[in-house]
């Protein structure tokens, strides 16, 4: 038997929202509170139901519009190598700083993607992002933190 | 009125104002002109940036975006037939043809002129509809408030994802759910948080909006290995051709527009019809009005077929800012991203934005008009250049959207939680995505979460606990009335379709 991937991503869904129903049942609201017309799990309880109930609706109705994916041309490499590569951005600008970890995550990111001219994977990382930077940070205002530019001077 | 006009042009015409609408007209064009990056992924991108201004310069620039992402759209539908946003659709049918045949800067003048006339009498009728609007509105109360939010999203769902209504409704609940993350606004109880403090102030807007938009439609366009680019590099972006048009041209074009710039308005007004639909239907009156002779033409390369979803889609955008600035419910996924910058400038749309802040309700339309005026001189005699966007290789274009989105959200929390959360969101939607569960319904219901909430609580301590508010009132049990006769349409009709 055939299931489609919509209908197991709306059990999916069921079975999320059963979670956030049970969740919401154990917010803690102030005595006083127990019995009022309104209180902080009011809201989300109803939410639980709605998504229980369309869910539900999705699983055991037919499909009307079936959406064909062909999972054979999707490209997981380079999706998960860039899912990778964003994570490890996202661990090193608070410590290597903005400018440095966005530059090698400009790099990297062009390299992977294909991209083998290196003129241009240079230009559009590291002077890209310092017109960028002086853009936010000397023009807008903005603060950047960035440790690495302070710790060399570069940056107050 | 006057004086509101006054006061819209003073603060529109002020020099930081001129520079940011020329700025979001020109960039929102570029990333509008991009297959697959939209007005909303247009909007998310300088959300960021529009924090650091004063709220009117922020709103402005986000129109100014908007309309330049409408106006890239059709160039991309025009040049390539390959619609930047859904709303440029019906523009590829003749604009195509007609730039197949050589005519590629006589369609896009068409385009232009089109787009600014729709956009311009459309931005008359906000002008004079908007404040009267206001005032009725005041009658609303909270039941007829939360009504019309379940509305909003109901018809949302049923419009923008065509016979994926139920999964739009699943996505509807997800982003209420998200936005129910955090302290209770009024008992400031922690809710979903599980003992997280990076949860406590609840999810930002602008993570959900870069993580649903601008970084999952980057993701989608690498898994599916797509090349957006890939038909610009087989054209010549540079000889498009004479952008002058002759007097039979000027005159099928003026014939079209004003009927299309009322429909499309009107459109435009009502919650989740949008631009898309405001197209189609003009495409579609376009053919019903004109002669056999030009109706053989349509498809073809017909200048009506051309003027008239083109003006039609920019009227519908001035429209679309009806329910926002008048009820502070926005119609569509472009103007609830407007409503969820707007609250993070602390301000809340609504009726009284109009006497609150008149100096931000009016600048906005102002700039419509200046936005239009800026598109027309600015995009219709670069164009050759701007064209040249369109042939930027995915290698390079997809690292900058996901390096813009990062950079965003670091920005606002200078956190890594937030940058995980917002990659973990990004994947969620790249794969719901894939299989047509559609994200506007999810930010829509993600900003309007907090408002419907209030609205209920009141509703319900009024009603003392009774659900009969939904029917005691005339207005309130005609919205829902409305409501339900959508839903059941939209599962009757999934019904008709199998069988």
């Amino acid at each position: 038997m055939n299931i489609s991937p919509s209908k197991i991503i709306s059990l999916l869904f069921f079975i999320f929202s059963g979670f956030y129903l049970y969740t919401a049942h154990q917010i803690q609201v102030f005595t006083f509170d127990e019995n009022a017309a309104f209180n902080a799990k009011t809201f989300p309880i109803y939410l639980g139901y709605a998504g229980l109930l369309f869910s539900a609706l999705y699983i055991i109705l037919p499909e009307t519009k079936p959406s064909n994916v062909d999972l054979s041309v999707l490209d997981y490499k380079k999706t998960i190598m860039l899912v990778v590569l964003m994570i490890l951005y996202g661990l090193t600008i608070l410590r290597a700083g903005y400018f440095l970890s966005t530059s090698i995550f400009l790099v990297l990111s062009y390299i992977v993607l294909g991209e083998r001219k290196w003129i241009w994977i240079f230009t559009l990382s590291f002077p890209f992002v310092a017109i960028f930077m002086y853009l936010l940070h000397g023009l807008l205002n903005i603060y950047l933190r960035d440790p690495f530019l302070q710790y060399i001077g570069i940056m107050g | 009125m006057i004086e509101g006009i006054l006061i819209g042009l003073e603060t529109a015409l002020s020099l930081k104002n001129l520079m940011m609408v020329m700025i979001g007209c020109f960039s929102g064009t570029i990333i509008g002109m991009l297959p697959g990056l939209g007005p909303m992924t247009a909007i998310a991108l300088m959300i960021p940036i529009t924090y650091g201004f004063e709220p009117s310069t922020g709103l402005i620039l986000m129109a100014g975006v908007y309309y330049g992402a409408v106006f890239g759209g059709s160039t991309s539908s025009i040049l390539i037939n390959a619609p930047g946003i859904p709303g440029t659709v019906a523009t590829s049918f003749d604009g195509y043809p007609m730039a197949q045949q050589g005519k590629a800067g006589k369609a896009l003048a068409i385009a232009a002129y089109s787009s600014f006339a729709g956009g311009t009498i459309a931005a008359i009728f906000l002008l004079i509809a908007a404040p009267s609007l206001s005032k009725v509105s005041l009658a609303f109360r909270s039941p007829d408030y939360f009504g019309l939010m379940i509305l909003g999203l109901t018809a949302v769902s049923a419009f923008s994802a065509k016979g994926h209504f139920l999964k739009a409704m699943m996505m509807v609940v997800l982003g209420l759910m998200l936005a129910s993350v955090g302290q209770d606004t009024l008992s400031d109880i922690p809710r979903f948080t599980f003992q997280n403090m990076n949860l406590s102030d609840g999810i930002s807007f602008v993570l959900v909006v870069m993580a649903t938009f601008a970084m999952s439609e980057a993701l989608t366009i690498i898994f599916k290995a797509n090349d957006p680019t890939r038909v610009a590099k087989q054209i010549s972006l540079s000889e498009l051709g004479s952008i002058k048009l002759d007097k039979i041209e000027t005159k099928k074009m003026i014939t079209s527009i004003p009927r299309s710039s009322v429909l499309g308005f009107v459109i435009g007004v009502l919650p989740g019809a949008g631009s898309t639909i405001a197209s189609f239907l003009a495409y579609g009156m376009e053919r019903n009005f004109v002669k056999d002779e030009e109706k053989q033409k349509f498809g073809k390369g017909s200048v009506n077929g051309l003027a008239a979803p083109e003006t039609a889609n920019n009227a519908a955008c001035s429209g679309s800012f009806v329910p926002l600035l008048t009820l502070g419910i926005p119609g569509s996924g472009t103007t609830a991203v407007m409503l969820g910058a707007l609250l993070g400038f602390g301000i809340q749309p609504g009726p009284r934005l109009y006497q609150t802040n008149p100096e931000i309700f009016w600048s906005v339309i102002m700039s419509m008009y200046i936005g239009m005026v800026i598109l027309l001189i600015l995009n219709l005699p670069l164009i050759p250049y701007i064209a040249r966007v369109l042939a930027t290789p995915r290698t390079f274009l997809i690292p900058l959207i996901l390096f813009f989105s990062v950079t965003g959200i670091y920005l606002m929390s200078f956190n890594n939680f937030d940058i995980y959360l917002m990659i973990g969101i990004a994947v969620c939607a790249t794969i719901l995505r894939l299989y047509d569960f559609p994200m506007p319904p999810l930010i829509l219901a993600f900003v309007l979460g907090g408002l419907m909430e209030e609205n209920l609580r009141r509703s319900l301590l009024i009603s003392d606990g009774s659900w009969s508010f939904l029917w005691d009132r005339p207005l309130t049990m005609v919205i829902m009335l409305v409501i339900f006769s959508i839903v059941v349409w939209q599962i009757y009709k999934g019904f008709l379709k199998k069988n």
